[in-house]
């Protein structure tokens, strides 16, 4: 079973922090890492190429520094890893972006699902994932908590998969090649191996420009993209809450006196 | 050539746009700043972020306008399921009368589904002018392949200026197969949707980064503009049983079912009766309860209150209650009237999942949690001691009632 698993390299929220003096991101000297919902993908292609053979190819696109979240996914268990990096492609919007992640896909050729997270951190979209599936026409199931059966000695080759829904969970069939994009809860993510953070720091990873992909430029990059983002701002934060210290005998009545209104 | 300028002449060196750069590619050399076109992503924060208009982002125009004069109508997708029209199909309508009031045009509502028919009149009860319906078998449960099949021609025959759906798990998986098939423009989890009045765009404003950064977005040159909304934002549309609309019945595509998914079955599962998406007010438990037998405390009060129960990741990860509870950046994010926080730190990764409610109260021992700096209201102390005997008040004031 062949995987191709998309990732994207977000600042680390973990460390991200508002300055309080103008409101805004402090995201100097943040760490770049895997977008947290990405580690899931990862580790669920690791998991079926155990199970089933193959391979998991890791796909990024980005500016160049990406290479270090491949090479970090690398370290996880995928097998290969294609870094897309153009001038041409910044500015993408998830239009685009879900585009030119299509085209390399299609390059690849040889696959049998592919792999995103749920959301980027940064973004919070979850709109690239679908977009992909749409570019390539792959069938799609988003927000997948388990993947509970793969055929792939059946024709059509088929995988059942429980999709997240907001109250509860609905069983899915897809006809392989498909696209799931999943969520934290389908499994626990390993730490890296010894051996493979060894192989991923000798891993050739190659780059991709707009020349191998050959997408028309006029629908990539700030130009083809159909959204533009006019202003970006902090949103006023919250300042003087009321809070009580002291016995709760106390305290309880005084905060129930200023909130029983709400009820 | 589309990119990034920065204007020597207007820069002062203030250095304001460095730290806000999410991949550290500005730098300030002999007091301007200098960007490095191989880190940049063109994203935009620092021209926000700078007071003297000394970075501009370039566009280059798509060639050839193109016109879109024939584009009009403001469209809601009405998310159901068994027939039952899901609230946030109520909140679009809302907006959309709003916005179709400004450009003087109508409100349309796509109900798909099967045996569906006959809710049409809620949706022109609640603000539609038109309702496009596509009544059929096949179409009984959602799946994105099928919907926007359907979705897809009736934007191409009729038009629609603006597309709105709710930010939910099918809203947004649906819009983002529409939004490519059609090359149209896709915001998403917008907290707030005007028309700008000199360019009559769709002013779609979001919050990225969970929250810590609000970003507004236009989508000048490609039709329809299409959004997704985040529930519970925006205030539902009255029933008015005296509005009239149309009722439309769309062409069902003659290959309706994409033979390569297919859906099976539908579980329902919530250990509490309220969803927390969908609910006014959560009642949240953090690591602070110290044991899983604690969280029926939690559970106490929330029913009490006819509250869902919410959950920090703590508590998930240690077993204590379901994922389909957690509240946070690898949960859900909630936008209820009042959130209770009960023994939640509050780690930024909790934060950006609630901060947007309306009010939060906190109960936490450390008088330097970060939560206490989101909350309106908040006791320091002990949740095992302080949740029970909220619980009792509010009991005995329903009691009085």
């Amino acid at each position: 079973m062949n995987i191709i698993v998309c990732i994207k390299q977000v600042p680390d929220t973990t460390e991200v922090k508002i300055n309080p003096e103008t409101n805004t991101l402090v995201r100097e000297g943040v760490d770049s890492v895997i977008n947290p919902f990405d580690m899931y993908a990862i580790e669920e292609a690791v998991r079926l190429k155990e199970r089933y053979g193959g391979k998991v190819t890791l796909l990024s696109m980005g500016p160049p520094q990406a290479e270090a979240a491949l090479r970090e996914a690398l370290a996880l268990g995928g097998d290969e890893a294609v870094l897309l990096s153009d001038r041409v492609f910044a500015g993408s919007d998830t239009w685009s972006t879900s585009l030119v992640l299509a085209r390399a896909i299609e390059k690849i050729k040889e696959f049998d699902l592919v792999l995103c997270g749920k959301q980027a951190s940064d973004g919070d979209t979850a709109q690239v994932g679908p977009g992909i599936a749409t570019h390539i026409d792959l069938p799609q199931a988003t927000y997948v908590r388990k993947i509970d059966t793969v055929h792939l000695d059946a024709d059509p080759r088929v995988i059942v998969v429980e999709r997240l829904l907001e109250d509860g969970y609905e069983l899915l069939e897809l006809q392989l090649p498909a696209l799931l994009t999943v969520v934290k809860e389908i499994n626990e993510p390993r730490m890296p191996s010894l051996r493979g953070k060894m192989a991923a720091k000798k891993a050739k990873i190659p780059v991709w420009n707009n020349e191998d992909l050959g997408i028309d430029e006029k629908t990539i990059g700030l130009k083809g993209s159909p959204t533009q983002v006019v202003k970006v701002f902090s949103p006023p934060r919250k300042t003087g809450g009321k809070v009580f210290q002291g016995d709760p005998q106390e305290t309880v009545p005084r905060l129930f006196e200023e909130i029983k209104e709400l009820f | 050539m589309s990119g990034i300028r920065v204007y020597p002449e207007k820069c002062v060196g203030c250095g304001a746009c460095v730290p806000v750069c999410p991949v550290s590619a500005i730098t300030l050399k002999e007091k301007k700043a200098i960007i490095d076109l191989d880190k940049c992503t063109l994203c935009g924060a620092c021209v926000s972020a700078c007071s003297f208009d000394a970075i501009e982002i370039v566009r280059e125009e798509p060639a050839g306008r193109r016109d879109f004069s024939g584009y009009r109508g403001v469209w809601v997708f009405a998310e159901q399921r068994d027939g039952e029209i899901s609230p946030v199909a109520y909140e679009l309508l809302g907006k959309a009368q709003e916005l179709a009031r400004v450009r003087n045009s109508y409100v349309g509502a796509l109900l798909l589904g099967s045996g569906v028919r006959d809710r049409a009149l809620q949706l022109i009860e609640r603000g539609a002018d038109k309702v496009y319906v596509a009544d059929h078998p096949d179409l009984a449960h959602y799946i994105s392949e099928n919907y926007t099949k359907v979705i897809v021609e009736l934007v191409e025959k009729h038009k629609p200026e603006i597309i709105l759906a709710g930010a939910t798990t099918t809203g947004r998986s649906l819009v983002s197969r529409i939004a490519v098939n059609l090359y149209a423009g896709l915001t998403a989890d917008c907290t707030g949707l005007d028309i700008d009045p000199d360019t009559n765009l769709l002013v779609q404003t979001r919050p990225a980064f969970g929250g810590n950064i609000m970003a507004q977005i236009i989508c000048p040159h490609f039709r329809p503009q299409m959004a997704t909304v985040r529930h519970k934002v925006m205030p539902e549309s009255p029933v008015d049983s005296s509005r009239q609309g149309e009722i439309i019945d769309a062409e069902i595509p003659a290959q309706l079912r994409d033979p390569r998914i297919k859906f099976l079955d539908f579980f329902r599962e919530m250990t509490s009766t309220v969803n927390i998406a969908e609910a006014d007010v959560i009642v949240s438990g953090g690591r602070g309860l110290q044991d899983a037998k604690n969280f029926s405390l939690i559970e106490e009060l929330a029913e009490t209150l006819g509250a869902a129960v919410g959950s920090s990741r703590a508590c998930v990860d240690a077993g204590w209650i379901p994922y389909s509870h957690q509240v946070g950046q690898t949960g859900r994010t909630v936008c209820p009237k009042v959130y209770i926080a009960c023994g939640i730190s509050g780690q930024i990764q909790h934060l950006v999942g609630m901060q947007s409610s309306d009010v939060i109260v906190a109960v936490n021992k450390d008088p330097d949690a970060p939560i206490f700096q989101v909350a309106d209201y908040g006791i320091v102390g002990d949740v095992l001691k302080v949740v029970p005997l909220l619980t009792a008040q509010f009991k005995d004031a329903l009691a009085r009632k």
